[in-house]
């Protein structure tokens, strides 16, 4: 293995020390898509041709004297983030052709900063599931063991990271889909508070709940990137305007007298033994770095999963329509009439699962039905926004599972519903618009790797990234890695 | 039996913004089809609206000249339906909390001012337009007017007839006009109608039972459709049978409705809060800010003018009815003309031309029709010549004495001049001068009548009949 293994940091170092080129970095990545990524599947598109061109364009940058962290490093970007004239697809036959005439907020921002964009990855259709298995295209694989998921939905993002074949990428999370894949597949998952980065260009799923974040191989990185998509967008009528601070300068600081709340909710019944150890040894962690950690309750954490699935379906079902086969996209072959169009387009063009929550959606929304899903469901999302807010009064962090088991085979979840309580870590969180982090916390007996959680109050990035730093720091455990076998 | 109509209008309005409510995009009419579109107007994958202020502050400008009030925390929107002339498959619109509520008019009808409620006015976008090409079974999606910011102003069934709808609507027009609020401009689609009727025995509390008829966007056309409908309406109960809950379209061409959709088949439109965007909060100070922007409004110009420019009821009602007549007949006046004389053009002779030539502005600067005014007033064309003078100014914009000139419509009133003419006259028509010494008017318009010959037609009459009487001490 080369220089593919470097974070962001180490590579950035070397490529303003002129030790390598963007170029080489480049393709020295695009060298082990090409020698991996047949066995994992991460990408649905690589652009080769542009990266090389971006790289070239960087290496100008550095010898001109640019300094940034990002310039000249290559990234991966989630298939739902619009990338101008590369395909786009959302993992879905729907958009199997679509490509964007403009540029998401935050790939404008990395070109600015000089990433060099090697391609567009893998992801459940539309970003609704959890294992990646409802893309249209292809099955990513974990890379710690093939025959596991990735999770999701941002699975092609997290394994991606994990093979390296991406010096970082770029996730969406609406209910867990850059922390649960980042826990699968042992990465750093970031999802920011919600309004800190711009959703502009941001395929959207639940408006409400999406957010950008980085999926990463350490802290640090995940830290560096922040920095540079992070920020208010004028085109994004959500996004906040607040000062963006260098969150890397927050880390290593001291975190004695920080206070950690670990809600006993998050580790009842249903959790994987070794993955609440992997929490109780963090507390112990913490502990000793000074930190005082203490149980709590955050009671309305069972209702949360029930409020997600109604608020996040019924804003697809609306965000969605759109794909009817008039302007842009998949359109069915025979038809006859407008209507007939609609249906065979819809039908033909989503998959099961996008079916199954835009019917939700749709009745949660419908006359006589609303007051009793939607309305209610929204009205839970003020409790249990309440509920964080009372913690972060006497806390400034919480501490839980990111998920309750380690990453499952292909089509172990052949039930929505069993798929859908494997979101019971992450969803409320998206909820409440709160920001948190998914850490490797080691690996399960049978060598499956573990994510924990920490969540913080809304813009309070830099304390959950400082506490975060002073786990991996003193685990280590950012420097497993999978071994990977070369592809066909 | 005789029965009442029962009359409810939901007013489209296009507002007069350059760009278009969520995006940079122009509004201007008649462009090339999606030329003025980008990602967000025509829905993309991925794209966001943000909010044009302007809109709020159009919407509550319009609220504020209708009596409305103002709600100080608002959002809008997704209305859900499938149709290829809106990208995004939802409308973005207000449900239930519009910018404003509880508002009113007042009409005339039958010599007394009537209250007209109005329920609420929201902000909304414009879907595209589809044009059809029937010769190859295809359609088309212009995009161009989607996103273009409407409000929606929503009255209370309290209208009782064609001709109070239509009273009610010219008010409706000449407010968004004198505002600025939107240009009104019907052919263009600026603004549209939809109609809820009902009919009831005359005395019977309960409505009856209700249509709509969707998009008529004339107010001939209203005035045709609600005497059709509740002709249509009236015949049915009369003979028994009941009227069936549904959205109709009129046929304007046609003279008739045909039913679109029953109450059965009507849109579950699932609307929900658009995540997309911030609740609108309205402070204070920004509603204080378009209270001290309003100009002064339709109502107030009318008693204006009839208390300051001595003008009858009639004129200033019909002078205010429209913002552009209103601004020219300020003009005129400024420019030195008699108040009523002005409006006795403006009002006769142009309105004329303006039917004939259907122009819905006058097609030539205020100073012109003062200064025409003016050389009547100096003696220098007759009330005939001016009338030529206008018509023609109805072709060509120029200076009026330049037009005078041009086809000798001046008319001599220089006594010294038409002096040695007269006495010509009067010297070649002995018998004639005895007549009218003898007291006999009849020979005096003879001698008018040789005089004018004798200059051509030049001559100002008045002059000559002054001069006359001198010669003869009459």
């Amino acid at each position: 293995m080369g220089i593919e293994k470097y974070t962001v940091k180490e590579l950035s170092e070397k490529l303003q020390n002129k030790e390598i080129s963007s170029v080489e970095v480049t393709r020295a990545f695009l060298d082990r898509i090409k020698k991996y990524d047949p066995i994992i599947n991460s990408y649905i598109t690589v652009c080769e041709e542009r990266a090389l061109e971006a790289a070239e364009e960087a290496d100008r940058r550095i010898a001109e004297g640019e300094r940034g962290g990002l310039l000249g490093i290559p990234v991966g970007i989630k298939d739902n983030i619009c990338t101008e004239g590369i395909t786009t697809t959302c993992a879905s036959k729907m958009l199997y052709n679509f490509v964007p005439p403009y540029d998401a907020t935050v790939i404008k921002k990395l070109k600015a900063a000089g990433a060099v964009i090697v391609g567009k990855l893998n992801m459940d259709e539309f970003a609704m599931g959890s294992s990646t298995e409802t893309s249209y295209f292809k099955k990513t694989k974990n890379p710690y063991d093939t025959s596991l998921v990735p999770g999701g939905s941002s699975g092609g993002s997290a394994a991606a990271v994990s093979a390296n074949l991406a010096a970082f990428t770029l996730g969406s999370d609406t209910g867990g889909s850059i922390r649960q894949p980042a826990a699968f597949c042992g990465s750093v998952g970031l999802k920011p508070t919600y309004g800190l980065v711009s959703r502009f260009g941001l395929i959207a799923f639940a408006s409400s709940l999406d957010q950008i974040g980085p999926l990463t191989k350490t802290v640090e990185d995940c830290a560096l990137v922040l920095k540079y998509i992070a920020g208010h967008d004028k085109l994004d009528s959500t996004s906040v305007n607040i000062p963006i601070p260098d969150y890397t300068s927050a880390l290593g600081g001291d975190i004695a007298g920080m206070r950690i709340g670990v809600p006993r909710e998050y580790l009842e019944d249903g959790i994987q033994p070794e993955i609440k150890k992997a929490v109780l040894d963090a507390v112990k962690i913490y502990e000793s770095l000074g930190a005082a950690c203490e149980e709590c309750s955050l009671p309305l954490t069972k209702y949360a999963l029930y409020a997600y699935y109604i608020i996040s379906s019924a804003e697809a079902s609306s965000n969605l329509a759109r794909y009817d086969g008039v302007k842009y996209g998949f359109r069915a072959e025979n038809y006859k009439g407008l209507n007939d169009m609609y249906l065979e387009t819809r039908s033909q063009g989503f998959g099961e699962e996008v079916k199954r929550r835009i019917m939700l959606g749709t009745f949660a929304l419908s006359s006589g039905y609303y007051d009793a899903y939607y309305k209610k469901a929204q009205q839970v999302r003020t409790l249990i926004r309440k509920d964080f807010s009372n913690s972060f009064a006497k806390f400034d962090a919480l501490l839980t599972p990111t998920t309750p088991t380690t990453a499952f085979r292909f089509g172990e979840k052949a039930d929505p519903i069993s798929m859908y309580m494997g979101d019971v870590c992450t969803v409320a969180v998206n909820i409440a618009g709160l920001p948190a982090i998914s850490m490797p916390a080691g690996l399960d007996s049978a060598k499956r790797p573990i994510g924990i959680q920490l969540i913080a109050d809304s813009f309070n990035e830099e304390k959950l990234l400082s506490l975060a730093y002073a786990y991996e720091k003193t685990t280590g455990y950012e420097n497993l890695r999978p071994d990977l076998k070369e592809g066909a | 039996m005789a029965y009442e109509t029962v009359i409810g209008l939901e007013i489209h309005a296009e507002l007069s913004t350059k760009s278009k409510i969520y995006c940079n995009c122009s509004t201007e009419f008649g462009a090339e089809p999606n030329t003025q579109t980008c990602p967000v107007c025509t829905g993309m994958p991925g794209v966001l609206p943000v909010l044009n202020k302007q809109v709020v502050d159009f919407a509550i400008m319009a609220g504020l000249a209708m009596n409305c009030q103002i709600t100080r925390f608002g959002k809008q929107d997704r209305k859900n339906y499938f149709y290829p002339d809106l990208p995004k498959a939802y409308q973005t619109s207000q449900y239930d909390l519009p910018i404003c509520q509880n508002g009113y008019l007042e009409i005339e009808s039958n010599g007394t001012t009537k209250r007209i409620g109005i329920t609420r006015i929201h902000i909304e976008e414009d879907a595209g337009k589809l044009v059809h090409d029937d010769f190859r079974g295809v359609s088309f999606v212009d995009f161009n007017r989607c996103g273009v910011p409407l409000i929606e102003i929503v009255t209370e069934p309290d209208l009782r007839s064609a001709e109070e709808a239509k009273a009610f609507l010219e008010k409706v027009k000449a407010i968004l006009e004198y505002t600025g609020v939107s240009d009104c401009k019907m052919q263009e689609g600026s603004l549209r109608c939809d109609i809820n009727l009902s009919v009831r025995p005359f005395g019977q509390k309960e409505f009856g039972i209700r249509t709509e008829m969707k998009n008529i966007n004339s107010f001939s056309a209203v005035v045709r459709a609600i005497e059709h409908e509740s002709q249509r309406q009236i015949e049915l109960l009369s003979e028994g049978k009941e009227v069936v809950q549904a959205t109709r379209r009129w046929d304007d061409s046609k003279g008739r409705s045909v039913e679109l959709r029953s109450k059965e088949e009507a849109h579950d439109y699932r609307y929900f809060p658009e995540p997309d965007l911030v609740p609108i909060v309205i402070s204070d100070e920004w509603i204080e800010r378009i209270k001290n922007s309003l100009p002064e409004l339709p109502d107030a110009k009318r008693k204006r003018y009839i208390s300051e420019l001595g003008l009858p009821e009639y004129d200033a009602a019909f002078i205010t009815a429209s913002k552009g007549m209103a601004d020219y007949f300020e003009k005129v006046v400024e420019c030195g003309a008699p108040p009523k004389i002005a409006s006795n053009w403006i009002m006769g002779d142009i309105t004329k031309l303006m039917n004939e030539k259907e122009l819905e502005s006058i097609p030539f600067a205020p100073e012109y029709l003062a200064k025409t005014i003016s050389l009547i007033e100096k003696g220098l064309i007759s009330t005939t010549a001016a009338k030529k003078i206008v018509a023609a100014l109805f072709e060509e914009e120029k200076d009026p004495e330049i037009i005078a000139k041009e086809k000798k419509l001046i008319q001599v009133s220089d006594e010294s001049a038409l002096l040695p003419i007269v006495k010509q006259i009067l010297d070649e028509n002995p018998k004639a001068v005895e007549e009218i010494r003898a007291g006999k008017d009849k020979a005096m318009g003879f001698l008018m009548g040789q005089a004018m010959r004798a200059t051509k037609g030049s001559a100002n009459p008045q002059v000559i009949s002054k001069l006359i009487k001198d010669l003869l001490s009459v």
